[in-house]
């Protein structure tokens, strides 16, 4: 190195020089691959929603089946009804849920999932059988232990019986809570039923240790996660936020008298 | 080029970075509880150490010595953001897993040391083998250590089932500290004993010596 380098002016043309390529080089990276990077994560996303809804055919790719099967709808939270003047494909929940003029402030009491707020449209994704309603899927969120879990729950069209849950995002501790993707517990949510006398409060939960068939409530009752008691809480407190009244339940109630 | 065989091998057994030089621990610990993900991190290791050797050796007469590091830091950030960007584009699934950790390699030790303690001083080509040596002695620790995690904790290798699991209707109890980041330090600490009992070339010398209790 020669001592010229330390120079006031060798110093700024040296430091202007190296961040214009440097961001040069950056934005070019970004900006390129940007398009494949949002392909897969809607591909992503797309995959979890068959993955809930039970849908899968080897021989079709992802997106094939899901526009074949899954129609999208946005709904307004507030009123259970359709929010028909929101495109689904580019409606963007997350930062919805951000400004305070389109999303719902939770209070501590209702704030069952750990969330403090959530967006006032949310899109929903359907199966549908000719005119009748098949599955139902509703994305839902909330905290386990470490991080927000953020999923899909798919309801058959008797809007009770669940045909499938998944999380698609979350970042509990591998082998403990991570075990929310395992198949083995995934597999159990068919067929439980997730209300119970009344419609007003979900029952399904996560249980500590494993479910007996013959207990009464076996219908709403999965098993915990092994270690991870904080993780099943947060699962049991999210299906149960989301399917309550600041969930989806005026959208179900509508959805059940047929008013939507 | 027995040069350059010799900065591509040597980092690997005999002066290995994590055994010894202790450098880069932190990542070693949060990426190694499966191996899919510590090979993919070790690949973005190499490519990020090689690549920052070959630029700042390309430049190194020009780089002013008081600014130096920041110069060192611009073009490793530079790289890193590159190599996340990439990661999310064709392999999102692991992208996914390996989230912050990617961007963390900035400020793995490993890639600034070489870059201050090699590529300062040496020319550009034997500066970037010298970037992959390094990034192979840290993707063998790596690998190394993911495999044993795995493998006990979770009975499996690459996501492919190799101890049949309890809960998949087998014999094996997975060992759930496996998993667990205090685990890698086990695992390295016992692997340091080893590398150091078959070679005791690596053994340091004291640093002190501790006086005894006064009465």
């Amino acid at each position: 190195m020669s001592a010229n380098n330390d120079t006031i002016s060798k110093t700024l043309i040296v430091t202007i020089s190296l961040c214009v390529v440097c961001a040069v080089f950056v934005s070019a990276a970004a900006v390129g691959l940007k398009p494949l990077q949002l392909a897969n994560k809607a591909l992503d996303k797309k995959t979890n929603i068959l993955a809930a809804a039970n849908i899968s055919d080897e021989s079709k790719s992802v997106s094939e089946l899901f526009d074949a099967n899954v129609t999208a709808k946005v709904i307004d939270m507030q009123t259970g009804r359709w929010a028909d003047g929101i495109d689904p494909a580019t409606y963007d929940e997350r930062k919805a849920a951000k400004d305070p003029a389109r999303s719902v402030q939770l209070t501590a009491e209702q704030d069952l999932a750990g969330i403090k707020k959530h967006a006032r449209y949310k899109t929903i994704y359907m199966v549908k059988d000719g005119d009748a309603l098949k599955t139902l899927i509703l994305p839902i969120h909330g905290k386990g232990l470490w991080s927000t879990l953020y999923g899909f729950m798919a309801l058959e069209g008797d809007l009770n019986t669940v045909v499938g849950l998944g999380f698609y995002e979350h970042a509990e501790t591998p082998g403990l809570g991570g075990e929310v993707d395992n198949p083995r517990w995934k597999g159990q949510w068919p067929g439980k039923q997730v209300y119970g006398a009344n419609t007003e409060n979900a029952a399904i939960a996560l249980i500590k240790g494993t479910v007996d068939p013959n207990s009464k409530d076996a219908a709403h009752q999965i098993d915990g996660l092994a270690g991870a008691t904080l993780t099943s809480n947060g699962v049991s407190n999210l299906v149960q936020f989301w399917l309550s009244e600041n969930g989806y339940a005026p959208f179900l109630a509508k959805l059940r008298a047929g008013e939507v | 080029m027995s040069q350059m065989k010799d900065v591509i091998t040597k980092p690997v057994l005999e002066n290995n970075p994590i055994a010894l030089q202790i450098l880069g621990i932190c990542s070693a610990l949060a990426v190694t509880s499966s191996l899919k993900v510590a090979v993919v991190m070790s690949l973005a290791v190499i490519v990020v150490t090689a690549f920052s050797n070959l630029f700042i050796a390309a430049i190194r007469n020009h780089i002013p010595g008081n600014i130096r590091i920041i110069v060192q830091m611009t073009i490793i950030a530079s790289l890193v953001i590159v190599v996340d960007q990439v990661l999310k584009a064709f392999a999102y699934e692991l992208s996914k897993q390996l989230s912050v950790f990617v961007g963390l390699i900035i400020t793995n030790c490993i890639v600034m040391g070489r870059a201050e303690a090699f590529a300062m001083k040496n020319p550009a080509g034997i500066s970037f083998w010298d970037g992959i040596g390094n990034g192979l002695g840290y993707g063998a620790v790596l690998i190394f250590v993911g495999v044993v995690r795995e493998l006990t904790g979770s009975g499996s290798l690459f996501g492919i089932e190799i101890f049949t699991l309890v809960t998949n209707g087998g014999w094996y109890v997975p060992n759930g500290l496996m998993l667990l980041p205090p685990s890698a330090f086990f695992v390295i600490g016992l692997m340091i004993w080893g590398l150091r009992t078959l070679k005791k070339n690596q053994v340091e010398a004291a640093d002190f010596v501790m006086a005894p209790n006064t009465k």
